[in-house]
């Protein structure tokens, strides 16, 4: 038994190295293959850290009453927060939104020169982001149904700021790239899939009489076919090796091209941090698809 | 030892190749099928291996049913035959020796028999000094003479041989036709097919003719007539 196998992975090793153009090339396609596989894994990263910093940049906001004191807005905050549906409450004090408003109208002496006269007349703000988009209806509902009061029984809540049709348009555009990221991931795995499948049957094919001659000198099936699959195993590691290689400036260059885009994800970091799971998702890609296009391969053969 | 029980068969194509042959083989015979091509000579040969089977009759081989035996049992089957092409079938990326090995692996020998038995037999063919050679690196006979020390390295009960000098010169031909009288003389049973006049006579033991798929003589001493 033991023989056995170490027979038959000599006999993959040796065949690997004698093919020769026949195992480069495999490996070639092999190495787009897998391009295109740690491509996608990286892609989808990108795809989604890009959704994450829109909806990061979607909230709803809560504007107070001028009277509302702090205390009873911070004890607002903390009973938005224990909703499940709520991931993240900013509070913003009337001084903040006071400079803010200042800032947008600084060019506007009429309006500066009102504010000297009144004072501050805006209250403080709450902005709040949910777990999903999808949420936040649910979470304008809550606040406008909500009769917020402060401590001597007057409204609590000045207005509750939420664009429905953006947040809406948002939701639709989020399963819209999701979709077209999930169509096009599946679409390329099964061009590669088949890609590697016929190679490996060419490969396999230009074998085939001597598949024929294991058989009629008296080989049994898993010993015709053991050599053959280490053969594509081999293939398997060198095309994954090189794929990782390959993938390293193509990440640095799709970076570049990214950084256009701000708040875009760092993706040498992002390389250079998942390394192992990507090398991992390679390697056995590589592995289990040409171990698999072997043995179907082979099998062909196999009915002398 | 092998026993054609009126045996006849009609390929997909709807060819006849072989018509109510019977006949049997003794253990130890040495026996030249000769015919015109397309005769039936390779199809019989086939039969034997089970890379073809009967439309109608069996192949008994020892009071085995060939044509019952399962897929998965054959290998067992090939090992006990030894065969012998006239396109040699040599696998084109093993040397000579791992091309001899081979055969022993896949029959479960040891490391130590194939070290032993692989140039032993190499110099049974003459080829001792082309043991690390490539086939493409060999002429035809050398070839033909690896195929032969493949075909008999297991030491099998039966040796096939399909147009073995097919494609060899007169000095070549001679050759492989002493080494296969020198392993019938060893006790192995040899079945060769040929259309080459000389290299019946030179045997001069039991001849089979076969014309259009049918057996038309069966001589203990034949010749050749066709």
């Amino acid at each position: 038994m033991l023989t056995n196998a170490r027979r038959i992975v000599r006999s993959g090793f040796i065949n690997f190295w004698r093919s020769g153009i026949v195992s480069l090339s495999s490996v070639v396609v092999l190495v787009t293959t897998l391009f295109v596989i740690g491509g996608l894994y990286l892609g989808q990263a990108f795809l989604n850290d890009s959704i994450q910093a829109i909806k990061d940049k979607v909230d709803i906001s809560v504007s107070f009453q001028p009277y509302a004191v702090e205390s009873e807005v911070l004890a607002y905050q903390k009973q938005l927060e224990l909703q499940p549906t709520v991931a993240k409450v900013t509070y913003r004090s009337r001084e903040d939104e006071l400079a803010d408003f200042k800032e947008r109208n600084k060019g506007n002496a009429l309006i500066l020169q009102s504010l000297e006269e009144v004072g501050n007349p805006l209250g403080a703000r709450l902005n709040i982001q949910a777990t999903d988009p999808s949420h936040y209806e649910s979470i304008a509902k809550y606040l406008n149904q909500d009769n917020a009061l402060t401590t001597d029984g007057r409204d609590l809540i000045y207005t509750v700021n939420y664009k429905k049709d953006n947040i809406d348009r948002l939701n639709a555009l989020i399963a819209a790239a999701r979709r077209v990221g999930s169509a096009v991931v599946i679409v390329f795995i099964i061009i590669s899939v088949l890609t590697v499948f016929s190679t490996v049957s060419l490969a396999i094919h230009v074998s085939r009489e001597e598949i024929a001659v294991m058989r009629l000198v008296g080989a049994d099936n898993r010993y015709i076919r053991g050599p053959f699959i280490v053969e594509g195993m081999v293939t398997g590691i060198f095309a994954s090796l090189l794929a990782m290689l390959i993938l390293y400036p193509a990440v640095i260059w799709a970076s570049q091209a990214a950084s256009a885009f701000p708040e875009s994800l760092d993706l040498v970091g992002y390389y250079l941090n998942n390394f192992a799971t990507l090398f991992f998702l390679i390697l056995g890609s590589g592995l289990i698809l040409s171990a698999v296009a072997s043995y179907l391969a082979v099998r062909k053969y196999l009915k002398v | 030892m092998i026993f054609f029980d009126r045996v006849t068969k009609i390929y997909p194509d709807r060819s006849l190749a072989l018509d109510q042959v019977s006949f049997s083989v003794e253990k130890g015979e040495f026996l030249s099928v000769v015919g015109h091509s397309g005769a039936g000579k390779t199809t019989l040969l086939k039969m034997i291996l089970v890379e073809e089977t009967p439309t109608s009759g069996s192949v008994f081989l020892n009071s085995t049913d060939l044509s019952a035996m399962g897929r998965q049992h054959l290998h067992r089957l090939r090992r006990k035959i030894g065969s012998v092409f006239q396109d040699y079938r040599l696998l084109p990326n093993k040397t000579v020796f791992e091309n001899i090995a081979f055969t022993m692996e896949a029959a479960g020998r040891s490391d130590e028999e194939i070290a032993s038995d692989v140039p032993h037999v190499l110099e049974l063919v003459g080829l001792a000094d082309k043991i690390w050679n490539f086939p493409n690196q060999l002429s035809g006979g050398e070839k033909q003479r690896v195929a032969i020390a493949r075909a008999i390295v297991n030491q099998p009960d039966i040796l096939i041989a399909d147009e073995p000098t097919g494609n060899l010169d007169p000095i070549n031909t001679f050759e492989v036709v002493q080494i296969f009288k020198k392993i019938n003389d060893l006790g192995t049973t040899v079945i060769l097919t040929t259309h080459n006049k000389n290299v019946v006579e030179s045997i001069g033991r039991r001849v089979l003719t076969l014309e259009g798929g049918r057996l038309v003589r069966d001589d203990n001493h034949g010749r050749y007539v066709l």
